[in-house]
């Protein structure tokens, strides 16, 4: 998969982020008028006191539900996430109403496996309420996503007319939920043994005075500046979803691709950690 | 002879986990791990007006969401039915007086009160889902911890609602009454609590007591495709009464062990 030119999308968020070249812009102010509340501070240190480059901390575990084929739990931050993968197995056909027509070929691919991924956030994931968990139109973007995002890592070819399942809960949000979702993804299809042409590590990037930061919060998301989600293959530097809302001046876009990819990189490390820690585990267990 | 596949006695629950404090958004939040059976219950205490037919009290309002964790059938819409049957059991169980002193909710009658939005989270399916959903729901609530409010009054008589500013200034609820569903399924001849998936496709009818802590029965229903004869639910009933108030002590001692480590313990959560 190439490299898909960057969606600026609508010219909405704030007027003070991401000014021209010419203008340096102050402090990213919010629209939800969150006047005086700096997400840089002179000394360099953002709203949660870490620097400009540095991710939050990450914890994961893989093998978290002994049912399914394989899932994953990851902590990034305040960030909470589960990913479950089911498969390969039989495609199933569309479940438009009940019931469900189960062995219905109608979707299955004669050449590769169809990969079919559903995004969930509970409804006490966020400060405010959600009325419906999953279904609605945020969710099924972000379902549609993570299936582009993994149809360009699995080995599809090896499955032809197979499904493969990938169902993802945010259990609390706050900020880079995508991100965290795909890194989840990745390690819940580890832990199913599904071949990946290389690890999905995705990080999320903004900027703000002049500089790019690395994995955003809520708070800093909420502030209406340019954000850029980024899902990379790390070994070849391959991009698999480049997505960015807001504007944000072409000057300054390299930068905060780079900030994004050096931080997907830094997410690699600690996901290949996890995984072989895993591994060491699960050989122990086994006497090997 | 009392012994089943896995080796437990016909009223023998399987290994129990109960953490509370899980989802820090909410006002309180519990995950119970039930053998294979996840649950995820988080509680958002939120401000409105209260019912018409109970001007001075607040309510409790139920959502379970299948997720598609458990199976790929709970995909899209494929877990609503499910979801609705439990959360329309969980209002039936609670639809009493005693189970949650509602009035500590008002805030003000017929203008402001506490509602309690209880969401219930199925990550995983393996057996006896509505024994560890009630159990969840119960560490829940007595997790948590709603805001203290003060009601100020202007001259002109418009009211005012002040939130306390110290984040440990809250009510907590009393959990006493609270009831936890004990499921009895009929396998052949006997019948028994907590059972599994395997144990459940073999039993055709299945009776679900909701039991308090003090052994009152507050809710009963027959669920299933086949049929009980009265003497059975006679037995079922009084062995759901017995196992109930067994498990309700032990939740109890549990949580007050829990709450007694303090707000440094430390939380394990999925990463465990």
């Amino acid at each position: 998969t190439g490299r898909p030119p960057a969606r600026a999308g609508r010219p909405g968020g704030s007027p003070g982020a991401g000014g021209a070249s010419g203008r340096k812009s102050r402090r990213g102010r919010g629209a939800a008028g969150m006047a005086g509340l700096e997400l840089l501070s002179d000394q360099g240190y953002r709203v949660d006191g870490r620097r400009a480059g540095e991710l939050r901390k990450i914890q994961a575990r893989m093998g978290v539900f002994a049912q399914a084929d394989g899932s994953a739990y990851i902590e990034q931050g305040n960030t909470k996430a589960l990913a479950v993968v089911y498969g390969p197995h039989e495609a199933i056909g569309l479940r438009a109403a009940p019931p469900q027509i189960r062995g219905s070929r109608a979707r299955a691919l004669p050449d590769r496996a169809l990969v079919n991924c559903q995004y969930s956030s509970a409804t006490f994931s966020t400060g405010e309420r959600k009325r419906r968990p999953h279904g609605d139109r945020k969710s099924c973007e972000m379902g549609l996503q993570l299936r582009q995002t993994f149809e360009a890592a699995v080995l599809t070819q090896l499955h032809p007319r197979s499904q493969i399942d990938i169902y993802v809960q945010v259990l609390q949000a706050d900020g880079g939920t995508y991100a965290a979702c795909v890194n989840a993804a990745t390690l819940a299809v580890l832990d199913a043994g599904i071949p990946m042409r290389d690890f999905v590590c995705a990080c999320s990037a903004g900027f703000v005075d002049g500089t790019a930061l690395a994995d955003l919060s809520h708070v800093e998301e909420a502030a209406g500046g340019p954000q850029l989600a980024l899902a990379l293959l790390p070994a070849s530097g391959q991009i698999a979803l480049l997505e960015m809302d807001a504007r944000l001046h072409e000057d300054h876009l390299e930068q905060v691709l780079e900030a994004a990819a050096r931080a997907a990189r830094d997410v690699h490390t600690v996901l290949d950690r996890v995984v072989r820690q895993h591994v060491r585990e699960a050989s122990v267990l086994l006497g090997d | 002879e009392d012994l089943r596949v896995d080796g437990r006695g016909c009223e023998d629950y399987r290994c129990v986990e109960v953490e509370t404090d899980v989802v820090s958004n909410t006002s309180g939040s519990a995950r119970v791990k039930l053998g294979h059976t996840d649950i995820l219950v988080g509680v958002k205490a939120e401000m409105g007006t209260p019912k018409l037919e109970k001007p001075n009290e607040g309510y409790l309002e139920f959502f379970v969401d299948c997720s598609a964790n458990a199976t790929p059938e709970f995909e899209g819409r494929g877990g609503d039915d499910l979801g609705t049957e439990i959360a329309n059991t969980l209002y039936r169980i609670f639809n009493n007086k005693s189970s949650v002193d509602l009035k500590s909710l008002c805030i003000s009658p017929r203008e402001h009160c506490w509602i309690l939005y209880v969401d219930v989270l199925l990550l995983e399916c393996g057996g006896n889902l509505f024994d560890a959903i009630s159990i969840a729901v119960k560490a829940a609530l007595f997790n948590t911890r709603i805001p203290r409010v003060r009601v100020l009054e202007d001259e002109e008589g418009s009211k005012d609602i002040e939130l306390s500013d110290d984040p440990y200034d809250c009510i907590r609820l009393s959990v006493e009454n609270v009831p936890c569903i004990v499921t009895l399924c009929k396998i052949g001849y006997r019948h028994v609590v907590d059972a599994t998936l395997q144990e459940e496709a073999c039993s055709l009818a299945s009776l679900l007591v909701s039991v308090t802590s003090k052994g009152v029965v507050t809710c009963m229903r027959k669920v299933g495709k086949g049929s009980l004869d009265p003497e059975s639910i006679f037995e079922m009933m009084e062995t759901g009464k017995r196992v109930g108030k067994v498990l309700h002590t032990s939740l109890q001692s549990i949580l007050h062990k829990e709450e007694s480590l303090g707000p440094k313990r430390q939380k394990v959560g999925f990463l465990g």
